[in-house]
């Protein structure tokens, strides 16, 4: 039996919209295994996004026990929140987000910083960006590389704290198909080389297709898993 | 994170946005400028004040009449009957000398065909004692002179020089006082200026000659008494000695002084509280413009926090505690404020430098000082001022919702 990284039980999550609650999610149960690439897919307005802003410890469940790799995180405070988002997720989103004023190396280095490492952070830092096939790049600032370029340095980004998953929102939405294939090599080369965990939030079906696992969130809930 | 990070990383933030970060500091250099700038020249003031007035003798007293203290009627000039009580050495034992002296309005003077105003002073021969004035050349006034109502005269240098072009070799020269001819019997030392004017344009005749002749007074009434306490220490004695036997004479030992003895202290006194209000209100107007300096960095502070949503959203999505945000927005606030307190140092400092220099080249030698006090104050104030003005920004930052702030287009 593989190891639980991600236990989710009876996840509720309700928004308080002037006079109306809105559920987004209605007692969602999951489990994700370390090694896993699992896809989240769903049509918007299913609780997707909400899903993914609380597995990656961004936002508290209304209701309901979550479990990161062995920690209880529904009840913790904004700060320590923080403190296990810096630790254990690893965040890659549809539009990079990168610190356009600084170069890949500082954006790499950004978790390291606030994690509060001092020593070796620049050497940790180079080494990941050297994993993300970026080693010629490492001076170069956001605007100076390309889209895939500056995907592959978020996703340096996001493996630099060697996290307990990695949390990627559309990671190919921005790109076109064969560069955004090449980031999905990418992470499915990471998977299998460091045994990252990786959750992928996609609408693209080739995409998915690629992942260990689907799950379609309707409503709410989980609808269907499709293993292949 | 290290200090020395966060600092260049609120550096590299303000330089990405160097008009926007010049116009927020504007207010601050302005505020910072002004106060240096007016410290430096009151200060500069003050110490060419003072050392004029310590120029002058430590030990001198004025003897006025009236009060500016009361309101007097009947008030009785001081006369030379008083000046001679006063060199009494029994009854005002803590003086040493005491010289009246009558003083004319502008007068005009012609000599060598050349014509000038200036001022004409009757004295006594104790006047150079007592105001510590020696002659350069030729002899001072003496007791022959006074007895005889010579018509001499002593020269100072700045009458001489634009009388004849030169203040040496002119004893024996004949100078014009309002048609009446005097002999040059000698030139003052030049004593520089002071707050009383010029003591180089002046022209010294005997006192007897000068009621007689030139200001022609039926009384004797004289305009100041000038006396010299024996040290410096004994000033407020020989103060107290002056107004009892002035009291007595003027028949006023009941109610109000109609005469006024001021020392060396009292007109120091008098410049510093002049300062001191001058001080109050530059404080006052910088302390205004550094009020709105500080709204000016708050509003623009505001507005980056809303520009930079998405990168506080990231930042905390990446592991940035609310502290971490905290700081690094307060780091940029205060820097900011801190370089407009640099610029503002720099920019009062040539302004102070500037009036110095125009002050020199018009004749009123005059060195402005920026002291340290002062620059450390306005470094101090600056950063406070942005660190003030920030927490409300920067707190709104560390506020922000993550999942809000990313979403935030």
């Amino acid at each position: 039996m593989p190891e639980t990284v991600i236990h989710a039980e009876n996840l509720t999550k309700v928004y308080q919209m002037g006079d109306v609650e809105v559920r987004a999610l209605r007692g969602l149960t999951l489990d994700v295994f370390r090694g896993e690439v699992v896809a989240i897919m769903g049509p918007s307005g299913s609780g997707k996004s909400t899903l993914m802003n609380i597995l990656g410890c961004l936002d508290h469940p209304t209701e309901g026990s979550y479990l990161l790799d062995g920690e209880e995180v529904a009840p913790l405070r904004d700060d320590q929140l923080a403190e296990i988002r810096n630790r254990k997720v690893g965040f890659i989103f549809q539009s990079f987000n990168l610190l356009g004023r600084q170069t890949a190396l500082s954006n790499v280095e950004l978790p390291l910083r606030y994690a509060g490492l001092t020593e070796g952070r620049r050497e940790k830092a180079r080494q990941a960006l050297i994993s993300v096939g970026l080693e010629t790049r490492i001076n170069h600032k956001p605007t100076e590389l390309s889209g895939g370029q500056q995907q592959r340095v978020a996703v340096a980004r996001a493996i630099v704290n060697n996290p307990a998953i990695i949390m990627a929102d559309e990671p190919t939405g921005n790109l076109d198909s064969k560069v955004g294939q090449e980031i999905m090599d990418l992470l499915l080369s990471l998977n299998r080389e460091r045994g990252a965990t990786l959750i992928i939030v996609t609408h693209d079906p080739r995409v998915a297709a690629q992942c260990g696992r689907v799950i379609r969130i309707r409503d709410g809930v989980v609808d269907t898993e499709m293993k292949e | 994170m290290t200090l020395w990070q966060t600092i260049f990383e609120a550096l590299e933030s303000l330089n990405s946005n160097k008009l926007r970060s010049g116009l927020t500091i504007l207010g601050i250099v302005i505020g910072v400028a002004a106060v240096i700038a007016m410290l430096a020249i009151g200060q500069g003031a003050q110490n060419s004040i003072t050392g004029s007035i310590s120029g002058i003798g430590t030990n001198l007293l004025f003897i006025f009449s009236g009060n500016d203290q009361a309101e007097l009627r009947n008030v009785r000039p001081l006369t030379l009957q008083d000046a001679q009580a006063l060199s009494d050495p029994f009854a005002a034992p803590s003086i040493e000398a005491v010289a009246p002296i009558i003083q004319s309005g502008s007068i005009e003077v012609v000599a060598n065909g050349e014509q000038t105003r200036t001022t004409l002073s009757g004295i006594t021969p104790s006047y150079f004692v007592v105001r510590n004035f020696n002659v350069a050349e030729g002899d001072p006034i003496n007791d022959e002179h006074l007895y005889g109502r010579a018509s001499v005269a002593l020269l100072g240098t700045d009458v001489a020089d634009k009388l004849f072009g030169r203040h040496e070799g002119l004893v024996g020269e004949t100078i014009r006082v309002e048609g009446q001819p005097f002999r040059v019997i000698g030139v003052m030392e030049k004593n520089g200026g002071s707050s009383f004017g010029s003591q180089d344009d002046v022209v010294l005749i005997p006192m007897t000659t000068a009621r007689t002749r030139i200001i022609r007074r039926s009384t004797d009434k004289v305009d100041i008494i000038f006396a010299k306490a024996i040290s410096a220490d004994v000033v407020p004695q020989a103060t107290e000695e002056i107004a009892q036997l002035l009291r007595t004479r003027h028949r006023s030992a009941i109610g109000a002084d109609d005469f006024s003895v001021l020392s060396q202290q009292d007109f120091l006194q008098t410049v510093q509280t002049i300062l001191g209000v001058f001080t109050i209100f530059l404080g006052g107007i910088a302390a205004i413009s550094l009020l709105v300096g500080g709204i000016g960095i708050m509003n623009i502070m505001l507005v980056s926090v809303a520009e930079r949503t998405r990168e506080i959203g990231l930042r905390k999505a990446l592991g940035a505690r609310k502290r971490d945000i905290l700081i690094q927005f307060l780091t940029e606030s205060s820097l900011l404020s801190l370089i407009g307190g640099l610029v503002g140092i720099i920019l009062g400092w040539l302004i102070a430098f500037i009036v110095g220099q125009i002050a020199t080249a018009t004749g009123n030698a005059f060195t402005p000082a920026v002291g340290w006090d002062g620059i450390l104050l306005a470094t101090l104030t600056s950063t406070a001022i942005g660190l003030f003005f920030g927490i409300y920004p920067a707190n709104r930052a560390a506020s922000l919702q993550p999942v809000e702030a990313l979403r935030y287009e």
